[in-house]
């Protein structure tokens, strides 16, 4: 029994090594979001292209789970993103909703004539109060809301066909969950 | 004199990490709530800087809010938890003292005692067999009390060598 004690700290070592190592594949930049399971903050901001509209978070229950998409005309990485939206929306029929996060209203309509719209309605948060509220930090950002209205995942940057995978898995099983 | 000054003045790195806007503060108080709480609190956009030395636009919102949230008279916990709803534990440059920090904050104080119990203990175990081998000596000494014929030759070896 003695003699196995002097293995102990090799066996701490490589146990610290396997932590550490696992550290490293870890992505820094991904941050847990602190509102996931919370309901969506509430907010009162106007369309963004019907300026007279006033939408609130009740607004954004459609008995499904639906993305939310946080973009802005100045983000080049939500222009990256924008076509791969473009075919969510139109060949797979998912909602979208847009946060047209500290962006200008004249600006962000030209876009979405140019590029076509891939969302059911489009949030106008100029000041970023809401973005604020959602912890945003870096536009593009992905969120995924659930049957009632509670958000239930976050992505942090470019949505590509890899990580819309990731998410119809996760809205797939949203899905079942609400069915059972 | 002078000169060696101006030349010592010149080798001292002076740099300044600080974004610049200016803030009106009511007071001097809630001047040093301020930098304190954004020397705190971490910005979630670039990760090694603190809301106080970054520029990103993200950090320069956070910063203006703290300040809208002392004009309240709202308290440094009062806004710390906001920024936490919003941004999770990670903007907390000083974690807090919860169930899952704990090995962060007492982990290093554990090692140590362990490290001084491993010390303790290894100094222990030498001492012992070295008074073990003293006893163990002094015993045989006792012993070996030689033959009277066995004496006498030692005595005659010694002394031979003693003649040389």
């Amino acid at each position: 029994m003695r003699r196995y004690i002097v293995f102990i700290p090799l066996v701490l070592f490589f146990a610290l090594g396997v932590l550490l190592w696992r550290g490293l594949q870890l992505d820094p930049t991904e941050l847990p979001s602190a509102l996931i399971d919370k309901p969506m903050p509430s907010f009162q901001l106007s369309s963004l292209q019907d300026p007279q509209r006033m939408l609130t978070e009740a607004d954004l229950k459609f008995d499904e789970p639906v993305l939310l998409n946080v973009w802005a005309t100045w983000c080049p990485s939500c222009k990256a993103e924008h076509a791969q939206l473009n075919r969510m929306a139109t060949q797979e029929g998912v909602k979208i909703i847009g946060v047209n996060y500290k962006d200008e209203r004249n600006k962000a309509n030209v876009w979405l004539e140019k590029y076509l719209n891939p969302y059911v309605i489009n949030i106008y948060d100029d000041k970023g109060s809401l973005g604020l509220d959602l912890g945003v930090y870096g536009a593009p950002e992905t969120y995924i809301l659930d049957a009632k209205g509670v958000i239930r995942y976050k992505h942090v940057g470019v949505v590509d066909e890899r990580v819309w995978q990731q998410l119809k898995g996760v809205m797939a099983s949203l899905q079942s969950e609400a069915a059972s | 004199m002078k000169r060696w000054l101006v030349l010592f003045a010149l080798l001292l790195p002076l740099q300044a990490f600080a974004a610049i806007d200016t803030y009106e503060f009511k007071d001097e108080a809630s001047r040093v709530r301020f930098q304190q709480l954004t020397d705190e609190l971490r910005c979630p956009k670039c990760q090694n800087q603190n809301l106080a030395d970054s520029n990103s636009p993200i950090a320069k919102d956070l910063r203006t809010e703290i300040h809208r949230m002392l004009g309240e008279d709202q308290s440094d916990d009062e806004i710390i938890d906001f920024m936490v709803a919003r941004y999770g534990e990670f903007v907390l440059y000083k974690p807090r003292k919860t169930a899952s920090t704990w090995v962060l904050w007492y982990g290093p104080f554990v090692l140590l005692a362990f490290g001084a119990l491993v010390i303790v203990l290894i100094s222990r175990r030498k001492r012992k067999p070295q008074a073990e081998v003293a006893d163990a000596c002094s015993e045989k000494a006792q012993d070996a009390s030689l033959s009277e014929a066995d004496a006498q030759r030692l005595n005659a070896m010694l002394k031979q060598d003693g003649d040389q």
